[in-house]
C-alpha cells in the first residue's frame, strides 16, 4: 500500500479521483495537443475531417443536380437525385411487377415487425417461434400469390431488398439449428457423428460460397431426372443454409469449449441426461458466449447474399447495379446508386450491431469478474 | 433421438415435395409443354444496356427480350405471355438443356462447336456483332496495325482474349492485356487513360463511347478483329419448336423488307400482294404448318413491330447507345439480314 505523502512525492493521481478543477480541458486536450507531433496530428485529422464534410456537402447538397434528366445530370457536377427518384422503386424491388410492388412492400414491414417484436425481452415467450413459423408463410405466399385472387408473380421476378432479407433471415434462421447441431455432433463422443460432421463442417467451409450456389444451380438440374427442375431461388437459399450451417456450428463449438469442465460435471451429478444438459445448462452458456461472433456471421451473411448474382438472381446490390445499366443512365449516376447501396447496408449493419450489443448486456448473468474491494 | 431424425427425415422430404415441380422438358415437345404452362421462359442477361434491361418500372425492356416477345405473339397471340429468366453466360446453355428455359435471347455468339457439341440449335442470326478496338484521338492511331506495346483493357470473356491473341499474334504486334471484373471500372480505366484502346464487341464499344464526356474524343478502329453473330438458341431434336422460333425472326426481317409495320399491319391485310396475304394468315395455312394459329405472324407485327421498329426502340440512333444500322440492316440496302421467301 502506497500512502498519500508517498504518492505525491511520487507525482501519481489516484485513478478514481476526478481531476483537480479548472485543470480539466486542458487535460482532455492534452491526449491531443500535448505534444507537438500529436498537435500536428490532431490538427491534419480536424482538417480531413473538414475537408470530407464541407466535399460531402457540396456534392450532395450545393452542387447536386435536384432535378431533370440524364442530360441534366452528365452536366451538373453534383450527386444527382433524379436517378435515385427514377429508379428507387426498382432498386428495392427489383423486375417485382411495379403494380403488385406493396405485396413485397408488405412482406418486408411484416418481416420487420416479427424481428422488432422479437427482439423485444419482454415478449420473449415460446408464441415466438409460431410467429417465426407463421411469418415467413404469409411472407412467402405474398409474394408468390396464386391464391385469394392475388396473380401468381415466379421467384425469377423476385429480386431486390426483399430478396436480400429473404436469403440471409432465411438462411440463418435455418442454418442456426443446423449449426448448433454440427457443433454438438462434433464435439460428440460418438466417432461416426464426429466424423460425418467433421466431413461436412470441412467440405462446406473449404469452398467459397460462390462455387456453392454455382454448383446449386449447374451441377444439381443435371443430376435431376428429365424434366424436373427445382426452383432456382430454392436451390439458392439452400445453399446459403448450408453453407451458414458450418461457418455458425464452428462458432457454437467454440462456445461449447469455453464452458467450463466444472459445469459438465455438475449437470451430470444432478442427474441430467445429455440432451438436457445441453439444452439447460450448456447451450444457454455457450451461446451467450458467441454472440460477438456469431452476430459478426449474420452481418457477413446480410452482405454476402449479393453472391447470388452469380446464378442470376437480383438481391439489393443487384438490382443497383443492374439499375446502372439502363442505357438512359449508364456512366452518369454510377457513385449515387453505390452511395445509396452502401447507406442501406451500413444502416441495417449498425443496427444488428447495436441489437447484439444490447442482448450482451441484458443476458449478463454471470459473475462480475472486476475485483472485490 | 431416432424421433428427432425422424422428424427431420420427414421435413426434408416435405421440403422437397414442395420444392419439384413436374415440368416435363425433353420428355414432350416444347410446344405443348410452352401452351400447357401458358408462358414462354426465356433466358436473358440479368442487365445488359439496349438488350435487356430494366426500365424505371422494373419492366425488362431491349432488342433480346423483344425477341422473346415476337415468340410469345406467335404462340400465344399476346407479347406479355412469356417469363424472363435471367442468366450469366456461364449457365445459359446449361439452363437451356435442363429444361429451365424454352428459348435463351442473350447476346450469345453462334459458333461451330456450341452448334455441334451441346445437343443445341441455332436459330436465324438477330444480329451480326463483332469485337472491335476504340482508342481515344489522341493517339494518333487510325488503324489495329499501328498499335503497339498498347494496353488494352477488356472484360473476362469467353472469347474477348482468344480474339486479340488470334488477331495480333500473326501480325506479331505485342500488347498488354488489362482484364476488369466490373463493368464500370473498365470504362473508367479506359477513360482515365490507364489503357490506349478498349476493346469488346462493336455495339458495346458504341455504348461506351456514348457515356463519355465528349464523344468525339475517341473513334472505333475500322477493323473487325472477329465474328460475333448473335442468335436465339433452342434445345436440338424439336424441329417444330426450333422452326416457330426461327420463323418468328425471319416474320420480323420480312416484315421490314415488304413495308410491313405495327401501323399499318392491318392495311396490309388488305394487301393484293400473294406473299403478305400469305404471311398474315389472309390466304393459305401457314400457321397451321407451324401448329399455330393463322394469324401468327400477324400478331408478332402487330404487337412488336419489325426489325427495323424493334432495333430503332432499343439500339438505333434516338436511344443512348445511339448504334447505326451496319451489318444489321436489310439485304437490299447493303446489310446482311435476309429472309427466305414465306410459300
Amino acid at each position: 500500500m502506497v500512502s498519500a505523502t508517498e504518492m505525491e512525492t511520487l507525482n501519481l493521481v489516484r485513478a478514481d479521483l476526478p481531476p483537480p478543477r479548472g485543470r480539466e480541458w486542458t487535460a482532455r486536450l492534452k491526449p491531443f495537443l500535448g505534444t507537438p507531433i500529436n498537435a500536428v496530428i490532431t490538427l491534419a485529422c480536424l482538417w480531413l475531417i473538414y475537408r470530407l464534410v464541407t466535399g460531402a456537402w457540396g456534392w450532395l447538397v450545393t452542387r447536386a443536380v435536384l432535378e431533370g434528366g440524364p442530360q441534366a445530370c452528365k452536366v451538373g457536377a453534383g450527386a444527382c437525385w433524379p436517378f435515385l427518384a427514377a429508379k428507387l422503386r426498382f432498386m428495392i424491388f427489383g423486375f417485382y411487377p411495379y403494380d403488385e410492388h406493396w405485396r413485397p412492400a408488405f412482406a418486408v414491414v411484416l418481416f420487420l415487425g416479427a424481428m422488432i417484436v422479437s427482439m423485444i425481452p419482454r415478449f420473449w415467450s415460446r408464441r415466438l417461434l409460431w410467429l417465426w413459423l407463421a411469418v415467413p408463410v404469409i411472407c412467402g405466399v405474398l409474394m408468390y400469390g396464386g391464391v385469394f385472387g392475388l396473380p401468381v408473380v415466379s421467384t425469377t421476378n423476385w429480386g431486390g431488398l426483399p430478396l436480400s432479407f429473404m436469403l440471409s433471415s432465411v438462411g440463418l434462421a435455418f442454418g442456426f439449428p443446423l449449426g448448433v447441431v454440427l457443433a454438438l455432433a462434433r464435439s460428440s463422443k460418438l466417432p461416426a457423428i464426429q466424423v460425418i460432421a467433421i466431413i461436412f463442417i470441412e467440405v462446406v467451409r473449404g469452398v467459397p460460397l460462390v462455387s456453392i450456389l454455382f454448383m446449386a444451380s449447374v451441377m444439381l438440374p443435371l443430376f435431376m431426372p428429365d424434366g424436373l427442375t427445382v426452383d432456382k431461388l430454392l436451390r439458392a437459399q439452400v445453399a446459403i443454409i448450408i453453407f451458414a450451417g458450418a461457418y455458425i456450428a464452428e462458432t457454437v463449438r467454440g462456445g461449447l469449449q469455453a464452458v467450463s469442465k466444472g459445469q459438465h460435471e455438475a449437470a451430470a451429478a444432478l442427474g441430467l441426461g445429455y440432451w438436457l444438459s445441453m439444452r439447460k445448462i450448456i447451450l444457454p452458456q455457450a451461446l451467450k458466449i458467441v454472440i460477438p461472433p456469431l452476430v459478426n456471421i449474420f452481418i457477413g451473411f446480410f452482405q454476402d447474399t449479393t453472391l447470388v448474382t452469380i446464378i442470376g438472381l437480383l438481391d439489393f446490390l443487384d438490382t443497383v447495379r443492374a439499375s446502372l445499366r439502363d442505357p438512359n443512365w449508364q456512366g452518369i449516376a454510377v457513385i449515387e446508386g453505390y452511395v445509396f447501396a452502401a447507406l442501406v447496408y451500413a444502416l441495417f449493419s449498425y443496427g444488428m450491431g447495436s441489437y447484439s450489443r444490447f442482448l450482451e448486456r441484458r443476458l449478463k448473468t454471470d459473475h462480475d469478474r472486476s475485483p472485490a474491494h | 433421438m431416432p424421433k428427432m431424425i425422424n422428424k427431420i427425415a420427414a421435413l426434408g422430404i416435405a421440403a422437397a415435395a414442395l420444392a419439384v415441380f413436374a415440368g416435363p422438358a425433353s420428355a414432350q415437345a416444347t410446344l405443348d409443354t410452352v401452351k400447357k404452362r401458358g408462358k414462354v421462359l426465356c433466358g436473358v442477361s440479368p442487365s445488359s444496356a439496349g438488350y435487356s434491361y430494366a426500365d424505371d418500372k422494373g419492366v425488362r425492356q431491349g432488342f433480346d427480350t423483344d425477341v422473346c416477345r415476337a415468340v410469345s405473339s406467335a404462340v400465344f397471340g399476346a407479347p406479355d405471355k412469356v417469363e424472363f429468366v435471367p442468366l450469366n453466360t456461364n449457365i445459359r446453355f446449361q439452363a437451356l438443356q435442363s429444361g429451365e428455359i424454352d428459348v435463351l435471347s442473350r447476346q450469345t455468339t453462334m459458333t461451330f462447336s456450341r452448334d455441334n457439341s451441346l445437343g443445341l440449335d441455332f436459330a436465324p442470326i438477330v444480329f451480326y456483332d463483332g469485337q472491335g478496338l476504340m482508342v481515344s484521338t489522341k493517339l494518333g492511331v487510325k488503324s489495329a496495325s499501328e498499335l503497339s506495346q498498347a494496353a488494352i483493357c477488356l472484360l473476362p470473356g469467353t472469347t474477348t482474349l482468344q480474339n486479340l491473341e488470334d488477331y495480333f499474334k500473326p501480325r506479331n504486334i505485342k500488347y498488354e492485356a488489362v482484364v476488369f471484373e466490373d463493368n464500370n471500372e473498365w470504362r473508367n480505366a479506359f477513360f482515365s487513360g490507364r489503357c490506349d484502346v478498349i476493346t469488346t464487341d462493336r455495339s458495346d464499344l458504341a455504348s461506351v463511347r456514348a457515356v463519355a464526356n465528349d464523344p468525339k474524343q475517341f473513334v472505333i478502329l475500322p477493323e473487325t478483329i472477329s465474328k460475333e453473330p448473335l442468335a436465339p438458341v433452342v434445345r436440338q431434336n424439336d424441329s417444330n419448336w426450333r422452326d416457330i422460333v426461327s420463323w418468328s425472326v425471319n416474320t420480323l426481317i420480312a416484315a421490314e423488307e415488304y413495308g410491313i409495320t405495327q401501323a399499318n399491319v392491318d392495311e396490309q391485310l388488305k394487301s393484293k400482294d400473294p406473299e403478305i396475304q400469305r404471311m398474315l394468315g389472309v390466304n393459305g395455312d401457314l400457321g397451321k404448318m407451324l401448329n399455330l394459329d393463322n394469324k401468327w405472324a400477324y400478331n408478332i407485327i402487330k404487337q412488336n413491330g419489325n426489325y427495323g421498329e424493334i432495333f430503332e426502340r432499343s439500339l438505333g440512333e434516338k436511344t443512348a447507345l445511339g448504334l447505326s444500322r451496319g451489318p444489321n440492316q436489310l439485304w437490299n440496302k447493303g446489310g446482311l439480314l435476309y429472309s427466305p421467301p414465306f410459300r
